[in-house]
């Protein structure tokens, strides 16, 4: 399994868990979850409705690729930690990693 | 006054073909939309990518397909308001509908068709206080007259294309143009990050770059900005416009406010002619709801074709439809 923390937009933690080979990104994930992400684009990096900000384990994520790098750069509320969860894919280095949802 | 046969609220590509199924049965339409263009979806977030489960075309670009609805609605002569938004619809004495836009447009229309997509498509916002308050007083999210800034002293904020396009085309006009940016490159199209950094060189562009807007200060009207760097220093800039170029995102809007049921953002339709709980007012495209409902174009193609034969009830409410193909009697243009 793979485990990580989400906080939601009224600051509730919770704990998510993965199967270790499941083929989905984040933002597919957190949709599963039911929590409210609008993912108006599908997972094309052009809509930012599933920005993220990664409060740990940031580190541990491949860097952004050029167009989530041109979308986050557009983004009035982005910082250093924000990151589009359709991006991130689901893999082991997601263990221990805390993602807030950005508000709408 | 603007009088039409059908409003329909959204020019996306729903919007669009409905004019076409509305034609065929001899109704004109007028379309408003929020953005300065056509297309919806298509042309604000994607017009470069290919889509491929449009029938009959393996594979179209988004702008293309665009286009080819534009002229296949030609013939019934649409009329268009663009960069308004419908902000009020109410009712008339005959049993028709008046509908009012941002820019106070008002157009009278026997059947109101909401092809509203996932809502109006508004500018990000910057997190600031008091920003509403600025609103119209000094923060502008939008560059519709560019004389109006003539001799003044601008911010723009952002660091997309319409950031740098609008940065350098505006330092011909104003007295000052400033842009932040919160990163210390951009990431737009390189003749147009060329040419932004040149004319800070030659000292027409103030370029403060690494920096973020930290606050909006004046009395009523807006002064001066506070602008932050990295390093936490702040500087005061002064200014008589400040406009945020962040892109545009879609928000349900207004359409909440006129009395339709409405579930998760979406307005509930029934199925048998996506009617709404309103007599005349259809919803198709993204912006409803039934079970098994998918936000797809060629969903809402049919669903504009179900709503026309309705919709042509409140039109000619004494003429009996008769259907045909268009192969039948070809387009007959208005
Ligand atoms: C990245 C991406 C890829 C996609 N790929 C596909 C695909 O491959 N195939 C497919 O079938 N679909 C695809 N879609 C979905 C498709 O784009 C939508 O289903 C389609 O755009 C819906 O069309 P529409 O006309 O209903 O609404 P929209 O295209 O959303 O247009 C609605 C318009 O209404 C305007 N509006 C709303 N309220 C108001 C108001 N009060 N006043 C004025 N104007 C208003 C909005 O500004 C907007 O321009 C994709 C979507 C995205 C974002
Ligand atoms: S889903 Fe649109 S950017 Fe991630």
């Amino acid at each position: 399994m793979i485990i990580f923390d989400v906080v939601d937009r009224a600051g509730n933690l919770q704990k998510v868990e993965v199967p270790e080979e499941i083929n989905l990104n984040l933002m597919e994930v957190l949709k599963a979850s039911e929590y409210p992400i609008l993912a108006t684009c599908g997972g094309m990096a052009l809509c930012a409705t599933c920005q993220v900000e990664v409060a740990q384990g940031l580190e541990n994520l491949p860097s952004p690729t050029d167009v989530e790098l041109d979308m986050l750069d557009q983004l009035p509320k982005a910082t250093p930690q924000s990151r589009l969860a359709c991006q991130i894919k689901i893999n082991e280095n997601l263990n221990g990693a805390v993602f807030h949802l950005a508000a709408e | 006054m603007i009088t039409t046969d059908i409003c329909i609220i959204g020019a996306g590509p729903v919007g669009l073909f409905s004019v076409f199924e509305a034609g065929l049965l001899k109704m004109r339409c007028h379309l408003v939309d929020v953005l300065p263009q056509i297309g919806g979806q298509l042309s604000e977030i994607y017009p470069k990518k290919p889509i491929y489960d449009i029938p009959g075309f393996p594979e179209i670009k988004a702008e293309e397909l665009i286009e080819n609805l534009y002229q296949q609605i030609l013939p019934f002569k649409p009329t268009f308001s663009l960069g308004e938004r419908v902000d009020k619809l109410s009712r008339t004495e005959d049993g028709g509908f008046l509908l009012t836009t941002s820019d106070q447009t008002e157009i009278k229309a026997k059947v109101i068709v909401i092809a509203g997509g996932l809502g109006c498509f508004e500018p990000r916002k910057p997190e600031l206080q008091r920003l509403e308050h600025f609103e119209g007083k000094g923060v502008v999210y939008m560059v519709k007259d560019p004389e109006k800034f003539r001799g003044k002293k601008l911010i723009i904020a952002g660091g997309g294309d319409s950031a740098l396009d609008w940065s350098i085309y505006l330092t011909e006009i104003a007295e000052q143009v400033t842009l932040v940016h919160r990163n210390e490159s951009f990431r737009g199209a390189p003749d147009s990050t060329e040419k932004v950094f040149d004319l800070a060189k030659a000292g027409r562009l103030n370029l403060l770059l690494n920096s973020n807007l930290h606050a909006l200060n004046g009395n009523g009207v807006l002064k001066s900005v506070d602008i932050m760097n990295k390093q936490g220093e702040l500087k005061k800039v002064e200014a008589d416009y400040m406009i945020p170029l962040f892109g545009l995102s879609p928000k349900l809007g207004p359409i909440s406010e006129w009395g339709l049921n409405i579930d998760k953002n979406a307005i509930e339709v029934n199925t048998f002619d996506y009617s709404t709980n309103v007599p005349g007012i259809f919803a198709i495209g993204d912006i409803n709801t039934y079970p098994g409902k998918l936000k797809l174009i060629l969903c809402g193609f049919h669903e504009a074709a179900l709503m026309a034969q309705s919709a042509f009830k409140f039109v000619y409410p004494n003429q009996k439809l008769s259907f045909k193909y268009t192969t039948v009697n070809g387009v007959n243009a208005f």
